[in-house]
Order: structure tokens, then C-alpha cells, then sequence
């Protein structure tokens, strides 16, 4: 599985974020995203899930079968995609049963995440850093190659921390793809790191308001 | 199918759980039923002959109501990225939320409907037909409501604008449904078929555009 971003640059509320951005990521190697805040980082995110169009150049995921992109991609942003009235065991049986390509159970999942306790709790109970683990699980419940993490150590503490690290030397054992944003540094062996810098402010022209 | 019935689950236990907005469409119907024939007066004979539009009027005005958030919430909590991600197609998915929405408004008015019937002083077979045509009427609501719902999804304040756009749609639902509700006239068998296939027509229209406004822009 072969990820390659060619020549790519995206536009958000009319303003170009990068331009000219190419990189390839094959099968178990990592992305690491860094850049100040606004450099579009998780732009670049949701352009790579097919959230977004690119204002120029293309994406392509090779080696997929006949999955489409959004198909084999994971993305965690920021909105975590929980229902507070739901238990946490029961927001990742749905996302597992919408997501296809079963992994392992909603309960099993929790427990490595290590909050098995807080199961059958509804998610509205939960701290920032219970709900940030059960978001996580989602890796879990559906197994898809290609993972895009916004951010993923937000709200977690030492101990969750060390669990996100072992999904993901896992995930990229198994030959997976990764790419995260990530201001915090992960210890990721090999890893690559793609730093976004704001391309030269332009004289602002009348199309490139929204 | 897994992801069909899954989420068809998820918006019944939603909206039978705390903060859900299970039961208050019927609510709402009923609010508006009794209240007309205050504003009308004590004439029977006009209530009952104008009975089924007011069951109508009430059906419509009472599906709107909620219909804004059936994609607004999912937009906001980042749940329709998920949908975005699934491997069964993005009008299955809308099709799935449009029944599990008519599960909880749709189908209890229509249930209702007669008992509101006596309150606007209908006859028991206008009753049965009102019953009947909102049974098969009220779908093709739900169904052109969910293209309005899906266009406001990232709006702040959509549902005056998802009223505004939804409205005109319905008026040939209106027009077949108390056709369809009033045994009287000679047309109602010929309306009712018409319903029919009006909220057929809206099913396939209505889950494909929701969907096409829906789908991210690639």
C-alpha cells in the first residue's frame, strides 16, 4: 500500500495553507505533521480522508483493492464523534458495524485502552481523557490500513500515552500507514517528519475571498 | 445492511434516551390540533369537514419540528465523518436516518391520528382514511425534509431555513393527503394510489440529494 501526495495544496476560507506538497508513505512507515498553529496540519488531514478537496495536485492510495480512499482511512480529528447519551461500548459497536471490516470487540477494546470499566457508562460521564481513549478504540473495532491522527495525545495522560504508542508500533509492525499531526513529539523509530510552513503572504486578490 | 440497522438502532436509542427529542413531535400535534378548534369556534359541521386538512396542517408542521437536527447533530459531534467513512453507500445511511426519524415522528401521528380525530368532531371512516393517507403520506415528508436538513446541516440557525425550502415541496402531498382523507369524495381511492407514489418518489429523490449534499466535495 502505497500513499503519494503530488504537488498538493489546499484552501481554506480562500486562503492557500501550503502549495506544493510531495511526499509518499509506504506500507509501516509514519508521517509525523508538525507546523504552528494554522499551518494546516489538519487540513492536510482531512484532504488525505477525502473531507476535502484539494485546491491543486492529487492524493492517491495505491494497493487498495476496490476500497475507495475514504474506505481505508481512520481519522480522528478534533469532533470526536461520540454520543454522550450512548455507553462508550455501545458508541464503538456502531462505529465498528459502520465502519466494516471488523476487529476486535467494543469490550476488548476498551479494556487494552484501559478504561474496560467505564464500558457500560454513558459517554457524557466521561473525563476529556476517558473519551479521547474510547475515540481511540475506534483504531481497534476497525482495522483500516491507513490512520490520520489529529493530534492524538490530547487529553491523555502518561499512562494512556504509553498505551497509544503500542497501538501505533503495532500498527505500523502490522504494515500500516500513519500520519499524524502532532505538536508533542512521538516516539515513532524511522519515522518521517513533514513540518508546513505558510507559504509568502500573497496581495490578496478579489476571487480569493469567500 | 450491518450499517443500515446499526444506525437505524443508534437514532431509536437516541431519541428514547435523556435529551432525545422522542415523543414530542406527537406532542406538538396534538398542541396544534386542539388548538384550532378554539380559534374556529363551535361549529361542528365545519370542523368535521375540515378535519382532515387540520390533521394534515398539524402532521406537517409537526415533522418539521426536530427535522433540523437529523443531520446537524451528527455535524457537530464529528458522527458524519464516520458515516463519510463507511463502506455502504452515503444514501443507504440517509435512507437509514430518514426511517429511523419517521420511526419516532411519522408513524406515532399517524397511529394517533384518530384518537385526535375526535377532537375535531370527524366521523369514524373519515378517521380510518385520515389514519390511512398520513400512514402512507407522512414518509414523503420525512424523506423531502431530510434534502432540506442535509443542505442546513452546517448552519447555525437552519431550521427556519430548512422550513422555508421544505414547505413548497410538500404542497402536493398536502393536496393528495386530504384527498386521500376525506371518504366522501369520489377521488380518495385514486389519492391515496397517488400518495403512494408520491413518497415513493420522494424516497429515491429525497436519500439521493440528502446524500449528494452531504457527500464531501470531491
Amino acid at each position: 500500500m502505497q500513499l503519494s501526495l503530488d504537488h498538493l495544496a489546499c484552501r481554506r476560507a480562500g486562503r492557500l495553507v501550503f502549495t506544493g506538497l510531495t511526499v509518499s508513505l509506504g506500507a509501516g512507515e509514519a508521517l509525523l505533521v508538525t507546523g504552528r498553529n494554522g499551518a494546516g496540519k489538519s487540513t492536510l488531514l482531512a484532504a488525505i480522508a477525502g473531507l476535502l478537496r484539494p485546491a491543486e495536485g492529487r492524493i492517491t492510495l495505491a494497493g487498495t483493492g476496490e476500497r475507495s480512499r475514504p474506505e481505508c482511512v481512520h481519522h480522528l480529528g478534533h469532533r470526536d464523534g461520540l454520543k454522550p447519551s450512548l455507553t462508550a461500548a455501545e458508541n464503538l459497536a456502531f462505529a465498528a458495524a459502520v465502519l466494516g471490516s471488523a476487529g476486535i470487540a467494543p469490550g476488548q477494546a476498551l479494556a487494552k485502552l484501559g478504561i474496560g470499566a467505564a464500558a457500560g457508562l454513558p459517554v457524557g460521564y466521561l473525563s476529556a481523557g476517558q473519551r479521547r481513549r474510547v475515540m481511540l478504540g475506534r483504531l481497534l473495532v476497525a482495522r483500516r490500513p491507513v490512520w490520520l491522527l489529529d493530534e492524538p495525545t490530547t487529553a491523555l495522560d502518561r499512562e494512556g500515552r504509553a498505551v497509544l504508542f503500542d497501538l501505533l508500533d503495532a500498527h505500523l509492525a502490522e504494515g500500516g500507514l500513519l500520519v499524524a499531526a502532532t505538536h508533542a513529539p512521538l516516539p515513532i523509530p524511522g519515522a518521517r517528519e513533514l513540518s508546513l510552513s505558510p507559504p509568502p503572504p500573497a496581495p490578496p486578490s478579489p476571487d480569493d475571498l469567500p | 445492511m450491518t450499517a443500515f440497522l446499526a444506525l437505524v438502532r443508534r437514532d431509536l436509542a437516541l431519541a428514547s434516551r435523556v435529551g432525545g427529542s422522542g415523543g414530542l413531535g406527537l406532542v406538538f400535534f396534538l398542541m396544534v390540533v386542539t388548538l384550532i378548534p378554539f380559534a374556529l369556534g363551535p361549529d361542528l359541521n365545519l370542523l368535521s369537514r375540515i378535519g382532515p386538512a387540520i390533521l394534515w396542517i398539524a402532521a406537517l408542521l409537526s415533522t418539521l419540528v426536530g427535522l433540523d437536527r437529523l443531520f446537524q447533530a451528527d455535524e457537530e459531534d464529528g458522527s458524519l465523518d464516520l458515516l463519510r467513512f463507511s463502506a455502504a453507500p452515503l444514501e443507504v445511511l440517509v435512507l437509514a436516518k430518514v426511517v429511523a426519524h419517521w420511526l419516532v415522528t411519522g408513524l406515532p401521528l399517524a397511529l394517533a391520528a384518530p384518537l385526535f380525530g375526535l377532537l375535531l368532531a370527524m366521523s369514524p371512516e373519515a378517521m380510518a382514511t385520515s389514519s390511512l393517507a398520513l400512514l402512507v403520506g407522512t414518509p414523503a415528508l420525512t424523506c423531502l425534509g431530510a434534502v432540506g436538513a442535509a443542505l442546513t446541516a452546517t448552519l447555525r440557525r437552519g431550521g427556519l431555513i430548512l422550513a422555508v425550502l421544505v414547505l413548497p415541496l410538500t404542497v402536493p402531498v398536502l393536496i393528495f393527503g386530504v384527498a386521500a382523507a376525506d371518504p366522501s369524495r369520489e377521488a380518495a381511492r385514486p389519492a391515496l394510489l397517488a400518495l403512494v407514489g408520491l413518497t415513493l418518489g420522494a424516497a429515491v429523490i429525497g436519500t439521493f440529494a440528502a446524500a449528494a449534499a452531504l457527500r464531501p466535495a470531491e
